[in-house]
């Protein structure tokens, strides 16, 4: 049995269900990136000068593209895989000889997949307004790589254990944005009081964020290694939970 | 060697419903065989077990030799699943649903192309194959589930209620293709309302109601234990007064429309044979109902009886 096949087919498919409805899927990060960088950058980060030492525009890219790649992520395996569920095609795949381990490698690399796509055409508008400079294109990559996994996985949690449409909107729109814009997107930690720079220091997308702009810029209010780690944790213990699920058959069997 | 073994299959639904009570049933390589309850007797649990869409409390499975739980790959390898209820993408195109299912299990996708032409053609859906599926008619829907079920070229094939909504011409023409994969070898299991498709395809049945296997024979053994058989008798003239006739029961439905229970043992003959003599003439005659049904509503309604006294204070 050649599980490689099985994991193509499931990302074949989810390649192709998001290129499919790219307008939905490729286009809105172009246009609100877009206009993150003309208001933010442009218009007012002028009259804001620099952060970090670098302008304001510099500064904001990386974070403005890994929330791309963050909310691209997670969208295309919760809505995908919640889909699957909601049409019943997954039984599809719970009858064939596809293991659970493969199911969810097959439903993150399109979560990646998208991410890096999303993240690449985001990337080229930035380059429309300011030029992009990577000190460490290794810690790019690989920062990139990691958070998609995160995001990926969390979005097929989020799916394995929704009802609704609302169930699958509720914790993008409640959870996971007021993270990211507190995540240090459009600023640095250090402007804020301290309790609040504690309190900031709790939001695992800070440390995403921060190392993605090491990898940029080569400045990082966190420690690399730490973010690394505290990133590699969650996934694994979200790859762990999502397997121990699929192996009960939560939201999935009766 | 059986295709499948059922030993001792319990599920208890997490509200306490007992939906299998510890079945065992056996079905053998190469047979066309019938699994029919009533609504809400287990049939659909049972095949969702089988083809690991339900979790079983306790019992085995085993698929032609392999144990569904320790030998999972190789026993699901062996099964094909057609469900009672459309479950594919609704949009995605006819083609890449079944290529994409012969992907699941392992099938390279150039081999899986052309298994997916094969199957798609043998059901009529080959013209149809670059269309989105939502746009299919409800029995090509069910044919693209067919040749979905058919790609990796699987040893049992399960059906649920393959021909529910279906017109009489395509459920006569999907017979005539489940015959034809039958004779090449592929063990079928059929589940139907439709009593007289079970007894025109099937050879074994088994019928089950509240979780019980109350029935598991051949289909002539089991027709052989039909008793008495119900005629419509359509009659040429109205009839006056309703006769006795020995051994018959008779029944008058309107003024030209008798029905009449027949005895195995006395033979339509008998009956024929009395109604001349009384002087009624019969134009017309027909089952009053398939003799499966029959025999399926006798078997299900003995057993009711004996399940309210267990339940009685």
């Amino acid at each position: 049995m050649s599980h490689s096949v099985a994991f193509r087919t499931i990302l074949y498919k989810e390649i192709h269900r998001f290129v499919r409805i790219w307008p939905q899927t490729l286009l809105p990060p172009v246009v609100t990136t877009s206009l993150y960088f003309l208001i933010f950058g442009t218009l007012i980060g002028g009259r804001i000068g620099t952060m970090g030492g670098f302008p304001y525009l510099a500064y904001i890219v990386p974070g403005v593209v890994l929330m791309a790649v963050i909310t691209n992520a997670y969208g295309n395996v919760v809505s995908s895989f919640y889909s699957t569920k909601f049409q019943r095609h997954i039984e599809e795949l719970l009858i064939a000889p596809v293991p659970n381990w493969v199911i969810l490698a097959g439903y993150v690399a399109g979560g990646i997949v998208r991410g890096l796509a999303v993240g690449a055409v985001v990337m080229g508008i930035s380059a429309l307004f300011s030029p992009i400079r990577m000190a460490h294109p290794e810690v790019v990559a690989g920062v990139f790589l990691l958070t998609a996994t995160l995001f990926s996985l969390a979005g097929f949690l989020n799916a394995l254990f929704a009802n609704s449409f609302d169930d699958i909107s509720i914790i993008p729109n409640f959870v996971l944005t007021p993270l990211v814009y507190l995540g240090g997107v459009f600023y640095s930690i250090d402007l804020l009081p301290d309790i609040w720079r504690g309190v900031s220091l709790g939001n695992p997308i800070l440390y995403m964020i921060n190392a993605f702009r090491y990898g940029f810029l080569g400045v990082s209010d966190v420690d690399l290694v730490q973010a690394v780690a505290v990133i590699s944790g969650f996934i694994v213990v979200l790859a762990a939970w999502a397997l121990y699920l699929l192996h009960r058959g939560t939201g999935l069997k009766t | 060697m059986t295709a499948l073994s059922l030993r001792s299959l319990r599920k208890v639904y997490k509200n306490g419903f007992e939906a299998l009570k510890g079945i065992d049933l056996d079905v053998q390589p190469g047979d066309f065989f019938a699994l029919l309850g009533p609504n809400g007797a287990g049939k659909s649990t049972t095949i969702g077990i089988i083809s690991s869409l339900v979790n079983k409390t306790s019992g085995t499975v085993s698929v032609h030799g392999h144990d569904l739980e320790r030998q999972r790959e190789a026993a699901k390898r062996c099964i094909g699943l057609v469900p009672q209820e459309i479950n594919f993408n609704q949009f995605e195109t006819v083609e890449n649903i079944v290529v994409n299912q012969a992907g699941y299990y392992g099938i390279p996708r150039r081999e899986a192309k052309r298994n997916a032409a094969r199957c798609l053609e043998q059901l009529d859906l080959w013209e149809r194959r670059r269309d989105v599926s939502r746009t299919l008619s409800g029995g090509m829907k069910r044919r693209l589930m067919i040749a979905r079920a058919l790609v990796h070229s699987p040893r049992l094939l399960i059906l649920d209620e393959p021909t529910a909504g279906v017109d009489i011409e395509i459920r006569r023409s999907m017979w005539e293709f489940l015959r034809t994969i039958n004779r090449q070898g592929t063990t079928i299991i059929l589940t139907t309302h439709y009593l007289e498709e079970a007894e025109n395809l099937c050879r074994h049945i088994a019928i089950i109601d509240h979780g019980l296997i109350v029935e598991h024979s051949d289909m002539p053994t089991l027709l052989g234990k039909l008793t008495v058989t119900d005629f419509i008798l359509e009659l040429k003239n109205p009839l006056a007064a309703l006769p006795e006739l020995n051994g018959y029961r008779l029944e008058r439905l309107d003024d030209r429309t008798l029905k009449a229970s027949v005895p195995t043992a006395l033979g339509i003959n008998g009956l024929f044979a009395g109604l001349s003599a009384a002087g009624i003439e019969v134009s017309g005659l027909r089952n009053a109902s398939n003799r499966l049904e029959q025999l399926f509503m006798g078997l299900v309604a003995s057993h009711r009886p004996a399940r309210a006294e267990q339940f009685t204070p």
